[in-house]
């Protein structure tokens, strides 16, 4: 909310300047975002009279003034302003002065013909954003004043970012009030008189939806002057909060708005029908609004009807049918009391969010109806004269929001805050704050007055207490608390020490979005996800991802387009699977490699990287695990990955992750030159693990034997060495194949593997004869299972 | 006969002029060798008279000692020379770069979010998770934000159809891990969390950590004592804090927390307040027997002050040549 801080003083004046103000603004809970300092440059700007005007000789759109500065003198000055007429009051800048723009004016031959100075706009003053010609004052502007002095300027405007349950600050009297209440400065609080009524006319309205519509206040004014223009002081006032003058009967619904925070609506009384009355709309009912937009309305919203139907949605916004126009001679204002509980969400699910509904939702004061009537009166009678009928306020007591007592304890507040705050000040600041208090031997019975929509249980005192009596004076005391100590569990590998490990090994981590591209996730995961988001950014984030996966290929290909060749990449996040009435989270350890294995440097091969280093960093990472004897690679075909270069890791028979190279037509598709290496890990599937338990280490030496073998070429890796180790359980400690040789040699579709055995006993050293027998015992397993050829 | 006296200068000056191992070996078997001029002498002893010989053979002997150490010190010489050579010609350039795979790093945000969980985890809180797809009632009616909340207009939730949502805030692990764990509690949540924006100030992802302590007696001074160590011990150095008064349903007192930042400039970095009792009563807590504070911070907002990132969006490009700065 924008508010001028000429008008705030007008209500509560402390001895603070605008920069400390601003401070205690925010310190009171009412974040200022800013402050604009208005008409600070207008020095030497003066107020002139348009004596005569006359075409320029030479020029069709400019005019030739004769002007009166209030000096005696007649200046000629060019102005190129439709809008000049004589006997305008405007202001003036004449040579020497500058411009708020900067620009510094001197006496100058336009077209042939000196200039003395120049008419100004609006906005070559600073004073507006867009500007019909120069800017009229009104008659009663003297030639000669300062313009500054003359618009109660300079003026700042405070922008304040009010939060959702302080309603009642949406006014100048709202802020005013509570800074009185902060400051100790007295509240000018402005009493209105009463218009006497010098008609006898009313408008009907009958309360038939009293929950809805608790307070209802009405006014007519009839014979308002149609020619009449709204002062300056108000049209400034309205600028500076940011709304435009538009007439005298809305500029005063506005005015009062601001000024009091009670929404008013002006109907053309003349168009009325019959008897007012606010009700819940019927379902299919239809109002064409103010802005000539046709809705239809819900069930659930407070409208005002007359006989013709609707005519306004309560709180929100009015109707074309019965809208003020230039034509408009008599005037019904309507101030009403909306509860909050019949306004919240309406304006959202119309999308309409208006400075009346803003208000209507967080609150307004069911008791200033009749006040903000008041002086919606006063203000039209004194612009555009007229006659006033009586006030009359229709009421449903037994629907206004009732405020109860509320028990404060001094014990609960010195409790909650960490502070004392002396008696006499809580008082005090309760008190200022309009609120009724009587001190009990426990405390303070408070009740809050009608305004505050804030303060219903005992908290909403305390928290009223330390604003004012400020959060700065609270002490800073650490909480001395039992805390008993947690386990450090070793079920389960820390994801973190997950991450150092492929940090150490050359990994970088990413982020990536949690949602995606529904064809995306497809193509990587080969299920359509059910977790759509209803309102999402764009389509390429839109569903809730499978896999880290093309996230990470994204940001590899975002890399490679920026010159970057080696890219490895880990993200340690969440997927999401199911439906949505049945979905997991699951976390993840994702990576991805490509380019060369080791940076280019001199002392090394560059290779490019392959299968095999990415399984090494997968090995590297699940052994981080104890009991991984379990753990098996098994080829397995995946939707993102090239056949026969993709594995699933099983762990006791369970997936637990996959890995392989990304298939080369989504390599394609991503623009990647060079392939691209991929794993995945269900966290807490591949990570599970225990305390390790420690075996003694043998204390005599180990022999190592080797064997080559030639056998089929489909015969695994992982079948050899568990034949191997299988054939001497008590001897073999390790097995390990060292070698692959496939060639001329032999012969085609079979492989020659080497093996190396290591063979130790925890209890004795071995013998010849030993290992002999495993070796035999190796060999003959290897034959009976694979048809094994020894090679020499 | 030259006398013993010529004999070893001669000696000596040959086994100086040795200029390899080889020469120097050549010289010491035509001394001592069995045909060697000393080891003849010490032969003749016998040709001597009793009386003399023992004279004789003690002179030999010195001067066999001294030529032997003469030899010894030559070749140790000529060894030491022949391993500099060796050794020099072995040298290697050791400015050029060390071989083989460097190392990666964390992600700047996962690495403040790490730093702040230690802080906290020194203090003996406890790190919790919940989960991001949430249901309403947890990341807003039991947060005391029932529906139609003016609040809720704050929140740009991302939401699926039929009611669930991405969780807008870490709050709603307070609701879960109060209900599973009860109290005394001392927690923090990190994790990630979603809005509906996007601009140069808002990703649409983000990262909080949720802090929440509730015990029968903690006050807004303890909160406020334990935001203002966290800040120091999270940038390293003494500040300066604003605790200002705002409004969050979930808390009652609210502050926001603006730090001082150079020049007088006050920077808001976190929200936090006395947890509401409707909060605590929807957890199932005594709201008369217990209070608790609670925050809530952005990651990415520590991460751009602490290492001087002054483009949120720059977090979420993975950017390497970006990354690579936060080793």
């Amino acid at each position: 909310m924008k508010i001028a801080e000429s008008w705030l003083r007008e209500w509560v004046n402390p001895k603070l300047d605008m920069t400390e103000l601003a401070h205690q603004l925010t310190m009171l809970g009412h974040e200022v975002d800013g402050i604009e300092y208005e008409g600070e440059k207008l020095d030497g700007v003066v107020i002139a009279e348009v004596l005569d005007v006359r075409k320029h000789p030479d020029a069709d759109k400019l005019s030739v003034c004769q002007v009166s500065d209030g000096s005696g003198e007649t200046l000629e000055i060019v102005c190129g302003a439709s809008n000049v007429v004589k006997g305008m009051k405007t202001p003036l800048a004449k040579p020497g002065v500058t411009l708020p723009n900067g620009l510094q004016l001197r006496k100058a031959k336009i077209r042939g013909i000196v200039s003395n100075g120049m008419l100004c706009s609006a906005v070559e003053l600073d004073l507006g954003d867009e500007s019909d010609g120069i800017m009229s004052l009104p008659a009663d502007a003297v030639a000669g004043t300062s313009l500054a002095e003359y618009l109660q300027l300079p003026d700042a405007v405070i922008d304040v970012d009010l939060t959702p349950n302080r309603g009642d600050c949406f006014s100048v009297l709202g802020i005013a009030r509570d800074l009185a209440a902060l400051t100790g400065a007295p509240l000018q609080d402005h009493t209105v008189d009463a218009v006497p009524a010098e008609i006898d006319d009313v408008q009907a309205v009958e309360l038939v939806e009293p929950a809805g519509c608790p307070r209802f206040a009405g006014r007519l004014v009839r014979g308002i002057d149609r020619q009449a223009s709204s002062p300056l002081w108000m049209v400034e006032r309205l600028r500076r909060a940011g709304l435009r003058a538009i007439s005298p009967v809305v500029d005063v619904t506005n005015y009062v708005m601001l000024e009091l925070g009670q929404p008013l609506h002006a109907y053309d009384a003349s168009l009325l029908q019959g008897t007012i009355r606010p009700r819940l709309a019927q379902t299919g009912e239809q109002l064409t609004l103010l802005d000539g937009k046709a809705i239809e309305l819900n069930p659930d919203t407070m409208v005002v009807t007359d006989d013709s139907g609707v005519i306004g949605i309560a709180g929100i916004m009015g109707g074309l049918s019965t809208s003020v126009t230039d034509a408009t001679t008599d005037v019904y204002f309507e101030a009403a009391f909306w509860p909050p509980a019949f306004m919240a969400g309406r304006a959202r699910a119309y999308g309409m969010h208006t400075d009346a509904s803003l208000r209507f939702e967080r609150g307004v004061d069911p008791e200033g109806q009749a006040r903000a009537i008041e002086r919606a009166t006063q203000l039209l009678l004194a612009i555009a004269g007229g006659q006033a009928g009586p006030l009359v306020l229709d009421k449903a007591d037994e629907f206004a929001p009732a405020r109860e007592v509320i028990v404060l304890r001094r014990e609960r507040l010195a409790r909650l805050l960490g502070a004392t705050v002396e008696d006499h000040e809580v008082t005090g600041i309760l008190e200022r704050l309009q609120l009724d208090v009587t001190a009990t031997d426990a405390g303070w019975e408070v009740r809050a007055p009608s305004h505050r929509f804030d303060i219903s249980v005992e908290v909403d005192l305390i928290e009223e207490v330390a604003r004012i009596h400020g959060y700065d004076s609270i002490p800073e005391t650490t909480l001395v608390a039992q805390s008993p100590l947690e386990t450090v569990t070793e079920s389960a590998i820390d994801i973190e020490r997950v991450a150092a490990t492929l940090i150490g090994r050359d990994y970088q981590e990413v982020v990536t979005y949690s949602f995606i591209d529904a064809a995306a996730n497809l193509a990587f995961t080969g299920v359509e996800s059910e977790l759509v988001l209803s309102n999402p950014i764009s389509s390429e984030m839109s569903v809730m991802r499978g896999s880290l996966w093309p996230g990470m290929v994204a940001a590899a290909a975002a890399n490679a387009a920026r010159q970057q060749d080696r890219i490895r990449f880990f993200e340690a996040s969440r997927s999401y699977h199911g439906t949505l009435e049945d979905h997991t989270e699951i976390l993840r350890v994702g990576g991805l490699i490509a380019g060369p294995v080791i940076a280019e440097q001199w002392g090394a091969q560059t290779s490019q990287v392959d299968f095999f280093d990415i399984k090494a960093d997968v090995e590297a990472i699940l052994s981080l695990a104890t009991d991984t004897a379990g753990i098996r690679f098994v080829p397995a075909a995946h939707t993102a990955l090239q056949p026969g270069q993709s594995a699933e890791i099983l762990r006791d028979g369970e997936v637990v992750g996959v890995l392989g190279k990304l298939h080369p037509r989504l390599q394609r598709q991503y623009d990647l030159k060079r392939p691209v290496y991929l794993f995945e890990l269900d966290a807490a599937l591949a990570l599970a693990s225990r305390a390790p338990l420690a075996t003694a280490v043998s204390r005599f030496p180990a022999i190592r034997r080797d064997i080559a073998v030639v056998v089929d070429d489909s015969v695994t890796a992982d079948a050899l060495v568990a034949a191997v180790a299988g054939s001497a359980p008590a001897l073999i400690r390790d097995v390990r194949i060292f070698d692959i040789y496939k060639g001329d040699r032999i012969e085609a579709g079979r492989k020659s593997v080497a093996i190396g055995l290591i063979l130790q006993e925890t209890s004795r050293t071995l013998t010849d004869e030993d290992a002999d027998a495993a070796m035999a015992a190796a060999v003959r397993e290897l034959q009976d299972q694979f048809a094994a050829q020894l090679r020499d | 006969m030259q006398s013993l006296s010529e004999l070893i200068a001669r000696a000596t000056s040959e086994i100086d002029a040795a200029a390899d191992l080889a020469a120097l070996d050549a010289v010491r078997v035509s001394l001592l060798g069995k045909k060697g001029e000393l080891t003849a002498r010490l032969k003749s002893l016998g040709q001597l008279a009793p009386d003399e010989r023992a004279v004789a053979g003690q002179e030999i002997n010195r001067a066999k000692q001294e030529v032997q150490a003469a030899l010894n010190a030559r070749r140790e010489a000529l060894e030491a020379a022949s391993l500099e050579t060796k050794l020099a010609a072995d040298a290697v350039d050791v400015t050029l770069p060390g071989r083989g795979a460097g190392i990666g790093g964390f992600h700047p945000v996962t690495r403040a979010m790490l730093r702040i969980q230690k802080i906290f985890r020194n203090a003996g809180f406890g790190v919790r998770s919940g989960p991001e797809i949430e249901d309403d009632f947890h990341n807003f009616t039991a947060l005391n934000i029932p529906e139609n909340h003016p609040a809720r207009a704050m929140h740009d939730t991302f939401y699926f159809p039929g009611g669930h949502l991405l969780r807008t805030h870490t709050s709603p692990v307070q609701i879960r891990s109060m209900v599973s764990e009860g109290v005394p509690i001392r927690i923090i949540a990190p994790g990630r969390v979603y809005r509906c924006d996007s601009d140069q100030t808002h990703t649409p992802m983000f990262h909080q950590v949720e802090g929440l302590v509730v015990d029968e007696n903690v006050s807004f001074a303890n909160l406020k004592a334990v935001l203002h160590q966290f800040v120091e011990a999270y940038f390293e150095r003494k500040a300066e804090l604003r605790f200002r008064p705002s409004y969050f349903p979930f808390t009652e007192p609210s502050a926001e927390v603006d730090v001082l930042w150079g020049e007088g400039k006050w920077l808001e970095i976190l929200g936090c307040g006395m947890v509401h009792p409707n909060v605590l009563e929807a957890a199932g807590i005594d709201a008369e027997k217990y209070t608790g504070y609670a925050f809530g911070m952005g990651v990415e907002r520590l991460a751009m002050l602490r290492y001087g990132v002054t483009d949120l969006r720059t977090f979420f490009e993975n950017d390497v040549r970006f990354l690579r700065q936060f080793r």
